[in-house]
């Protein structure tokens, strides 16, 4: 008994942290090493993959870190590049937390900016503020109903919604090149077929002092909202009880219905809203030009970050910085462009992977039960 | 409780010294600036080997290569948004280019003509001819006639075809694919009138399951000879082939895909192009902001004809081929027909391949008589 207590004198006080912070603050930890780990893991892998193509993994390292963050340029074109994959990936993650896997983004882009063009080419004679604020509110609405309409054909008709947001895709590619080649052209590009522009006048400028354009505050912001809305509020709670368990969701009452419409609503209309700062910000008018891929990249996105929009951020980063020294791969050590989707299929894989190692690890377990 | 739990403390603090490890990565000199020679800078839509459009290019920046004193940069699959930006100004700002060369048409607007104001020293040289005197002076367009060249596709193709029915793949129906239809029809319809050419829009650049069934579908048709306009002509060259037809290539040689089948072919000519104006850009010589040429120019050439060709389609096409290289010959001369029956050049009106740009020709929307097909209104 002598000996008892005075172990639980000598013993240390947990100075204000109880024990669920204890277990909270490893959990955490595990949040971010595990998928670290996985990083570091499929650097190595790429390492190997470049060496077996005869080229020094140290130059590869070099150039990537020279072409991603070793400038002010390269962080700028870093940053520029991950800025539509905040929207587009929450297209998958927010459904993704009603239990939906929708991979519609890049139809709910190429719409977003489609509608928004034609809003900006509507209001050509308006003052900015008014076209502006006509062009965000046509690509928010449009790239929402087109998300929602397979969340609709899910809930009401049963329909896969991963399929129908997939094919979603195709069908939002050709009304665009219908219409860019068709009834919504200028006359003027001939070989090029486009609408006409928005006006120069009525473009979004970058931040100033940069060559970053607005879609970068705007994703943050967004993937922040994003983030408390899921974590924080009461039809966040409902959905991710909905995404976990329908029964137990229908047993309580939940609108499941309103849910799944609303998280794909809100996924469409980051997505839109991604298009359209693309069109404001970059291109100008609609064309092909606007099937960019960020669609796709931003399942990626959702998936590296499983699903959580405040890690999206910095895996947006992690992939736009990828980008941008691919560029540096190809010229000076005669990479093809395929490594870069190397690497990141290499990261893809492993992130997944890595799933299976959560709670499992005893490093992190013994923090848990310690105490 | 043991000392091994972790810690918030100890996360941030390892968040920190990763953020610090990077920090001091950034800060590290990697590479000096490069040396003295000229750096020229080469970007593709596509695969650099693609057997089309792009390999044209990059056969084009080989031969600059091999120039002394200049060192040459490429970039393939560099998609057209601000990605192309961004490989512009890495080129420029991380690589030191002066003279850069983004070759797919898509590139020109905005692009280009936002970034030439930013960086008045550095030479862009697009290939698409769009520039006008309004635009930035140092940009520079150059294009080649190659529907000249499809011309003496269709010559050679009247010649082979036994049943009379061509067939034509193409992306979209742009002025530049239809000028190709159209001077291959015409070429084909000078050694038989009965020639008829199918043609097939895939609706966009690179489509190859759409290129493969469109292929197939024309020769279900009883087509015995096709040729095309997309980026990659590879797949519609390998599938006529395997099916027992005869093909006639485009942008660049695809003879060793099918040496049999292959008749020959439109090609680009950058090989010649791009070293000349390296030179000029070397020398401080002025290069031409708006640049055209066909034959005569040296701009595009024909691929040498293969086994199938006979003695008399060569010696037909050669003659051509000299006619147009002297300038002495003019493929879209009136009365033309269209293939709905309207006159689309009225007689006694020429549309002339040269460097004073012919809106009716750059304009071009109208399919002539013998194409099977139609035009979105």
């Amino acid at each position: 008994m002598l000996e008892d207590s005075a172990a639980a004198l000598a013993a240390p006080r947990p100075r204000g942290l109880g024990r669920r912070q204890w277990a909270g603050g490893a959990a955490a930890a595990e949040a971010v090493l595990v998928p670290a780990g996985a990083l570091v893991l499929s650097l190595l892998l790429f390492g190997l993959f470049v060496a077996c193509a005869g080229v020094d993994p140290l130059a590869v390292c070099r150039y990537m870190i020279e072409g991603s963050v070793g400038s002010w340029f390269a962080v700028q074109n870093t940053l520029t590049r991950a800025a539509p994959l905040l929207l587009t990936g929450l297209c998958t993650a927010l459904p993704a937390q009603a239990g939906l896997m929708i991979i519609g983004g890049e139809g709910a882009f190429v719409i977003g900016g489609l509608s928004a063009a034609m809003a900006g080419v509507a209001l050509h004679g308006a003052a900015a503020p008014v076209a502006l604020a006509g062009m965000t509110a046509a690509g928010i609405v449009a790239g929402g109903l087109w998300v929602a309409l397979a969340g609709a054909l899910r809930h009401w008709r049963g329909v896969n919604e991963t399929i129908s947001s997939l094919l979603l895709n195709y069908i939002a590619i050709a009304i665009l090149n219908q219409l860019v080649e068709g009834p919504f052209r200028d006359p003027d590009s001939l070989n090029k077929p486009s609408s006409p522009s928005i006006g120069y006048g009525h473009m979004i400028g970058t931040i100033p002092g940069t060559e970053i354009h607005w879609g970068l505050p705007v994703g943050i912001v967004v993937c922040l909202a994003a983030y408390v809305l899921i974590r924080h509020t009461t039809v966040g709670f409902a959905t991710r009880i909905a995404g976990g368990n329908l029964r137990a969701a229908r047993m309580v009452g939940l609108p499941i219905g309103r849910l799944v419409m609303l998280t794909c609503f809100l996924g469409g209309a980051a997505a839109g809203l991604a298009g359209m700062i693309e069109l404001a910000a970059v291109q100008e008018r609609a064309s092909a030009d606007l099937v960019t891929g960020y669609g796709y990249a931003g399942i990626l996105v959702a998936f590296l970050a499983r699903q959580n929009p405040l890690a999206m951020i910095p895996v947006a980063f992690l992939l736009g910085g990828i980008g941008a020294s691919g560029g540096l791969l190809q010229r000076h050590l005669g990479l093809p462009d395929a490594a870069t989707v190397v690497l990141q299929g290499i990261i893809f894989v492993m992130i997944l992977a890595s799933d299976a190692v959560y709670g499992r690890l005893p490093w992190f377990r013994r923090a848990e039960t310690a105490g | 409780m043991t000392g091994k739990t972790i810690s918030r403390r100890r996360v941030l603090g390892s968040a920190a010294a990763i953020g610090a490890g990077a920090a001091l990565g950034a800060t590290l000199p990697f590479r000096s600036a490069s040396a003295a020679a000229t750096t020229v800078g080469f970007i593709y839509v596509g695969p650099h080997d693609d057997f089309g459009y792009n390999q044209a290019h990059a056969q084009g920046a080989a031969a600059v290569k091999k120039m002394a004193g200049v060192k040459v940069l490429e970039e393939e699959n560099v998609p057209e948004d601000v990605a192309v930006t961004k490989t512009m100004e890495s080129m420029i700002e991380q690589d030191g280019a002066s003279l850069l060369f983004p070759t797919s048409f898509g590139y020109f607007d905005p692009y280009i003509l936002r970034e030439a104001p930013k960086f008045p020293k550095v030479r862009f040289e697009h290939c698409g001819g769009l520039w006008t005197p309004k635009d930035p002076k140092n940009i520079g367009s150059y294009f080649g006639y190659i529907f000249e060249a499809q011309h003496v596709n269709g010559i050679v193709a009247g010649f082979a075809s036994k049943s009379g029915r061509l067939g034509f793949v193409a992306a979209k129906p742009i002025p530049q694919v239809l000028q190709n239809i159209n001077a291959f029809t015409l070429g084909a319809r000078l050694i038989n009138p009965q020639a008829t050419t199918r043609v097939i829009f895939t609706g966009d650049w690179s489509m190859p399951v759409k290129e493969a069934e469109a292929t197939n579908s024309l020769i279900d048709g009883g087509v015995d000879v096709v040729t095309m306009h997309v980026d990659s002509p590879k797949v519609v060259v390998q599938t006529a082939a395997k099916r027992g037809a005869m093909v006639c290539g485009y942008h660049c040689s695809q003879a060793a895909l099918a040496p049999q089948a292959y008749l020959t072919g439109a090609e680009w000519n950058w090989t010649e192009l791009y070293p000349k104006f390296v030179t000029m850009w070397m020398k401080g010589e002025p290069i031409p902001n708006f640049y055209r040429g066909g034959f005569r120019e040296g701009l595009i050439k024909q691929s040498p004809y293969g086994p199938k060709v006979s003695a008399a389609a060569r010696q037909r096409a050669d003659e051509v081929k000299a006619a147009l290289t002297e300038g002495k010959y003019v493929i879209f001369k009136g009365p033309l027909t269209d293939n709905t029956g309207t006159v689309a050049v009225a007689a006694g009106q020429e549309l002339i391949q040269s460097n004073a740009t012919d809106a009716k020709l750059e304009e071009m929307h109208f399919l002539v008589e013998g194409v099977l097909g139609a035009l979105p209104s």
